[in-house]
């Protein structure tokens, strides 16, 4: 049986930034992928955040393979055929300090993977990971699927993703409950670089984005959102699984209500699906988060649950996660001392940065979305009545105007109710 | 006994596309994978190996991408691998490229003597099945093809099952020999994990240009006398006729049998008399 240092369990951005810190602090890395190569099986929305990637990986954007850097983020509220919109919009993001990129996680996955090796990483792929192997009650190593498959070393970090097989299996998570994932459905759309830069008004080298609330989800709780590629266009939608099973939703028919949405038609109008992907993402927040560590082990990126869906942020919160996992196992290992209490430096850690803080600021989301179902389906139509009766000119005197609207409001929704929903959400997102 | 794999990376020809306007191969993002009947050939070397001790050398012509191949078809057990990567080589053909492959064969045969060869029956991106026996006719070893069982293999002698468009022949030549495997000769095995790590760990032998003799005229565009006139795609196939059954079962029974006999799917026998259909 061969010995590492550290062996990490699952190449994405958690995994191989904790590959990269590991290797880097001299251990002797080894990351064990079940995909034919890092990226075959990993899927997110398309939205990689600079700051995070370049502590892992210094002036990345240099050389990985990025699509456009975002230099605009729209929200759209649709209901119906209507659409209200917002968004901010900076030329500054196109150049360095850049904010975020979009990505192909294909790409960009295997480009990671392949700083991991020049790090000094061995990438095993095509293999799963069964089991740890234990010595009395310490994890030291683990099981493979191969033949001769059992791999000793001293800490074992799980970035397996949102399916958590290895860290239910080590007592340390519990099995996912259909509440707390999301399934998210996403197709890349092939247009010609000329109409997605005429489309959404933007230069060579500039992207954009746009998250749509509200009918875009058929009222259920989540969100579809639309990233420029270079020459494609990433679409996708994703709600809370539960409520999807509850309401006989398949995430196909999410994806298809989206796409015939007058607004998001024409963007992707005579575009060409390149791929259709499909993933779980992990949505029990701060509440949810698992045990971090245990002696010889540590849990990072998606497999903890760190995933802050209000800013759509994920692979950065992954990516550092990964990075102190890599550091914290390292001076564990030169120390000589894995043991559940030294692991906890890698806790500690995490709730010093904004990944745990994060997290931790918006604890009550969750629930209160889920409480508060009406919210999707409510706001939107009211928000979308007022705008258009605002804007209709139809020779009614502007202050007779304004009552009505605020006479539509409280129609819709009671003055106790808009007071409730209004203190709903400021405690659970500010 | 020491055994040479001949293994060429290939676009993985289930997701290549023709360009309709163009009618060339699309080859951007498409994955490249071992040549499948190339992979059964490592297969039965690898357990020959197993079976009567030895090495397994691979061989293969190609890109410097071609890399990635012979480290996937390390794992699998083998002891070498050398990649022929040159410019010089580029738009060689299967008589040139069976010159340049013999030619590394030899080499290798001067330094460790080859027993045994195995190569893909084909390609499965160019389907010509002609490198395989160039390759043996240069090194005048015999040639046993399209086998689909290794039956026996002694110090001096292999004995092999092939397949032929009428049956099956058992066939003995005598070693050094060169066989062309079909897919039905073994079944791919999983690779273990020391083999897998040994892979990763892995670096390939570069051959160029230079590290041989080689005759520039007999390679690369200038020594291929193979011109492809043409590459197209095959007709789409065209929607079939659907007749609605339920309005008239009878009449379209009837028509039916019409259209089946006018089509010649089934022909009446010359000599079936006074039959009424």
């Amino acid at each position: 049986m061969e010995n590492f240092d550290v062996i990490i369990v699952g190449g994405g951005p958690a995994g191989l930034s904790a590959a990269i810190s590991a290797a880097n602090a001299g251990m002797k890395t080894v990351v064990i992928e079940r995909g034919d190569y890092p990226g075959t099986k990993n899927v997110m929305g398309g939205i990689l955040y600079t700051k995070a990637t370049g502590m892992v990986v210094p002036e990345f954007w240099k050389e990985a393979p990025l699509e456009r850097p975002i230099i605009e983020q729209r929200i759209a509220m649709l209901s119906g055929d209507e659409t209200i919109m917002a968004g901010y919009r900076d030329p500054a993001w196109a150049v360095d300090p850049y904010n975020a990129h979009s990505i192909l996680r294909v790409k960009f996955d295997r480009w990671l993977a392949q700083q991991a090796e020049k790090a000094g990483a061995m990438i095993i792929t095509e293999t799963l990971v069964e089991d740890l192997l234990y010595q009395s009650n310490n994890v030291v190593g683990v099981r493979t699927g191969r033949a001769e498959g059992d791999l000793g070393a001293k800490v074992v970090i799980l970035a397996e993703g949102v399916n958590n097989f290895l860290a239910v299996k080590a007592g340390l998570a519990k099995p996912l409950k259909p509440a707390s994932v999301a399934v998210t459905v996403k197709e890349v759309i092939a247009l010609p670089k000329e109409k997605i830069e005429d489309r959404f008004c933007l230069e060579e080298g500039q992207g954009a984005t746009i998250e749509l609330y509200g009918d875009s989800t058929a009222g259920l709780m989540g969100v579809g959102f639309i990233y420029t590629n270079k020459d494609s266009i990433s679409i996708g939608v994703g709600a809370i699984l539960e409520p999807m099973i509850r309401n006989n939703w398949t995430p196909n028919d999410l994806l298809e209500n989206l796409k015939s949405k007058p607004y998001v038609k024409r963007l992707l109008q005579g575009g060409e699906t390149k791929e259709y992907l499909a993933h779980l993402i992990p949505e029990g927040g701060y509440t949810q988060v698992p045990k971090l560590h245990r002696q010889g082990v540590l849990v990072v990126g998606d497999t903890a649950m760190l995933m802050n869906s209000l800013n759509r942020e994920g692979s950065n919160l992954a990516m550092i996660s990964g990075k102190i996992a890599g550091e914290v196992a390292a001076q564990s290992i030169k120390a000589g001392d894995v043991s559940d209490q030294a692991m906890t430096v890698y806790e500690t850690r995490l709730r010093d940065s904004f990944v745990l803080k994060d997290l931790h600021h918006y604890r009550h989301m969750g629930k209160f979305f889920e409480e508060n179902t009406h919210l999707l389906k409510a706001y939107p139509k009211i928000f979308s009545k007022a705008a258009k009766m605002y804007l209709t000119a139809d020779g009614t005197p502007k202050k007779e105007r304004q009552k009505e609207i605020i006479k539509m409001v409280f129609e819709n929704r009671s003055k106790a109710g808009l007071l409730k929903d209004m203190y709903g959400a400021w405690r659970a997102l500010l | 006994m020491h055994f040479v794999v001949c293994l060429k990376q290939v676009p993985d020809t289930s997701e290549v596309r023709i360009d309709p306007v163009t009618n060339t191969l699309m080859r951007e993002g498409v994955p490249s994978i071992i040549n499948p009947y190339d992979a059964h050939g490592l297969e039965e070397a690898i357990r020959l190996k197993e079976k009567v001790g030895g090495k397994v050398t691979i061989v293969s012509m190609g890109p410097p991408q071609a890399k990635e191949a012979l480290k996937k078809a390390m794992s699998f057990g083998a002891d070498r691998a050398i990649l022929l990567s040159d410019r010089a080589f580029g738009g060689s053909d299967s008589l040139a490229t069976a010159y340049i492959l013999s030619s590394a064969l030899q080499k290798i045969h001067e330094t460790e003597p080859i027993d045994l060869v195995f190569a893909g029956k084909e390609a499965i991106d160019g389907d010509t099945a002609q490198t395989g026996p160039g390759i043996a006719q240069r090194l005048g070893f015999p040639q046993l093809t399209y086998a689909i069982k290794v039956r026996e293999l002694t110090d001096t002698t292999v004995t092999v099952e092939r397949k032929t468009e009428s049956g099956r022949q058992i066939v003995q030549a005598q070693l050094p020999a060169l066989i062309t495997v079909e897919k039905e000769l073994n079944d791919l095995s999983y690779a273990s994990l020391p083999n897998m790590m040994k892979a990763a760990a892995y670096e390939p032998e570069m051959w160029n240009f230079n590290s041989l003799p080689f005759d520039v005229t007999q390679m690369g565009l200038k020594g291929s006398p193979t011109s492809v006139s043409r590459i197209f795609a095959p007709p789409g196939r065209t929607g079939g006729e659907i007749i609605d059954g339920m309005k008239d079962p009878k009449g379209t029974a009837e028509s039916v049998v019409q259209k089946i006999f006018q089509q010649n799917i089934i022909m009446v026998h010359p000599l079936a008399k006074g039959g009424k259909h």
